[in-house]
């Protein structure tokens, strides 16, 4: 839900420039998953600043709770327990929700215009008043991210708290996590913030470590330091190469202007051959054959 | 309609109700359809009574064009069997649409062309119709994993443009056949029309008498 409306770079399914005289600086949420100790504060934070409430569900069995996102839980942390040396157990916490990508799937697919809209400091954030309930952003989305309400028929996500930070403040996760294993700046800071993390965790023998930044996509404006950065799929099946897809990308790229194009051939030649050739009427002999 | 005791019976009552349920379910799932498919076409939305409204409706006219394309189906399939005369014609329709008819072999009720549209609608309507079963968010795209949506999304809205196409040509062959709207509307053609257009089925209905 947007407050302001002067640094939108893009809007669905519009094809004119968006009200975008302001600029603003392009911001990035670093979550380092090797620093989250697995609190929920930030499921919390989220829940108390956006003042919603998830219903009370029930124990699975494990730590994940809820156990998926929801129209009401825009994050959630997810545990893996992995073994990948035998004998070694490591526990994996991710915090998931909307990455704010760069070239966002939800903001392609969307036929409603100004539902989804994109600022110049990279958040990725749903209109809901222009919202259709069509679920094509569920359809775009290369994460799995966001969520139809039954109550409303609307879609919701991580706002990244696009209201704090257009008053610039910082998320409410951000602000709540007692770890510092998220942080929010400019995507430059939190770029060099997580190569100093990755050096840190290399030096601690952990080779693989990295970013996850993904190029699929045109990176995000949520990032993540992994410990094992070549096996992203391990943190409870962080894609590995997301990307819009082709099915996606042929729906909403080529298929729009060559049917586009189609229908106004068909419509143009129907008219070129009506005016060249003519109705096709009853011949004058057959006329002739049937007068008494 | 000019009254007229000669002329001769081409649809039904029945025959024509069903097309005209048809044609309007179809030019409202066409309109709703292209609102959702292109920015362009996203104004036509308010003829529906604005987005949400229009995302609600357009799979519950598609159900409606199911059960009305399929009584229609189940009323036409054997009268549109292709012939091999029937794929001569065809093989001529350029020269008739250039407005030379000397070579074209003798239509029956239905001409060749009819009778190709009809399987090639049918062929697009099952498409349309499984492809938004999957992509029918309310009630249905839950079942099906992402990729199965995404593929979906793609053959809706390529078969749904293709239909399109398919019924412009057809209401433009109406338009330029003479006399043609008015049999699907009234039932009834001149005899002097049915020799011209469907000299076959003319013979069959009166043995060849004026």
């Amino acid at each position: 839900m947007a407050l302001q409306s002067l640094d939108i770079t893009r809007r669905s399914a519009t094809t004119t420039p968006s009200p975008g005289q302001r600029r603003t600086m392009e911001v990035a949420k670093l979550i380092d998953v090797t620093k989250c100790i697995g609190c929920k504060a930030c499921q919390v934070a989220c829940m108390e600043w956006n003042d919603l409430r998830d219903d009370v569900g029930i124990n699975h069995g494990v730590l994940d709770n809820p156990t998926d996102l929801t129209e009401n839980s825009w994050t959630v942390m997810r545990y893996a327990e992995v073994e990948l040396e035998p004998g070694k157990l490591e526990w994996l916490i991710r915090k998931d929700g909307c990455m704010h990508c760069a070239n966002p799937g939800c903001l392609k697919a969307c036929p409603a215009p100004g539902a989804v809209v994109q600022y110049s400091n990279g958040i990725v954030d749903f209109h809901e008043e222009n919202c259709i309930g069509c679920g094509y952003c569920i359809t775009g989305c290369p994460f799995n991210i966001p969520r139809l309400s039954q109550k409303d028929s609307k879609v919701y996500k991580c706002t990244l708290c696009s209201d704090r930070v257009a008053a610039g403040l910082e998320p409410a996760c951000v602000k709540t996590c007692p770890t510092g294993a998220i942080v929010f700046g400019s995507k430059e800071a939190m770029l060099h913030h997580a190569e100093e993390r990755i050096a840190d965790l290399k030096s601690r023998g952990f080779a693989k470590a990295g970013i996850y930044d993904p190029k699929g996509v045109d990176g995000t404006h949520v990032i993540y330091v992994l410990h094992h950065a070549d096996k992203p799929e391990i943190y409870s099946g962080l894609p590995k190469d997301p990307s819009i897809g082709a099915m996606v990308e042929l729906w909403k790229g080529a298929t729009k202007p060559l049917a586009s194009l189609a229908l106004g051939a068909v419509a143009a030649g129907a008219f070129i051959h009506y005016v060249t050739k003519g109705p096709n009427e009853v011949s004058e002999e057959i006329e002739k054959e049937f007068e008494e | 309609m000019k009254r007229d005791p000669d002329k001769l019976d081409r649809y039904t009552a029945p025959e024509r109700v069903n097309h005209w349920l048809v044609a309007f379910a179809f030019i409202l799932l066409a309109l709703s359809g292209l609102a959702l498919f292109h920015p362009a076409f996203y104004p036509l939305s308010q003829l529906f009574g604005g987005g949400v409204w229009t995302r609600i409706l357009h799979p519950f006219i598609g159900v409606a064009l199911i059960f009305s394309f399929g009584s229609m189906f189940f009323r036409f399939r054997k009268l549109c069997v292709l012939t091999p005369s029937d794929w001569e014609w065809l093989r001529h329709a350029r020269e008739m649409m250039g407005g030379d008819d000397r070579n074209m072999p003798e239509a029956g009720k239905l001409n060749g062309g009819q009778k190709l549209l009809f399987w090639l609608l049918a062929a697009c309507m099952t498409l349309l119709v499984l492809s938004g079963i999957v992509m029918w968010r309310a009630y249905f795209s839950f079942l099906f994993p992402p990729a199965a949506i995404r593929l979906a999304a793609v053959v809706h809205a390529a078969t749904g443009a293709g239909m399109i196409s398919l019924i412009m040509g057809h209401i433009y062959l109406a338009i330029w056949t003479k006399e043609s709207i008015g049999a699907m509307l009234y039932g009834k053609v001149r005899r002097a029309w049915a020799k011209q257009h469907h000299p076959a089925w003319f013979r069959e209905m009166t043995g060849g008498r004026k």
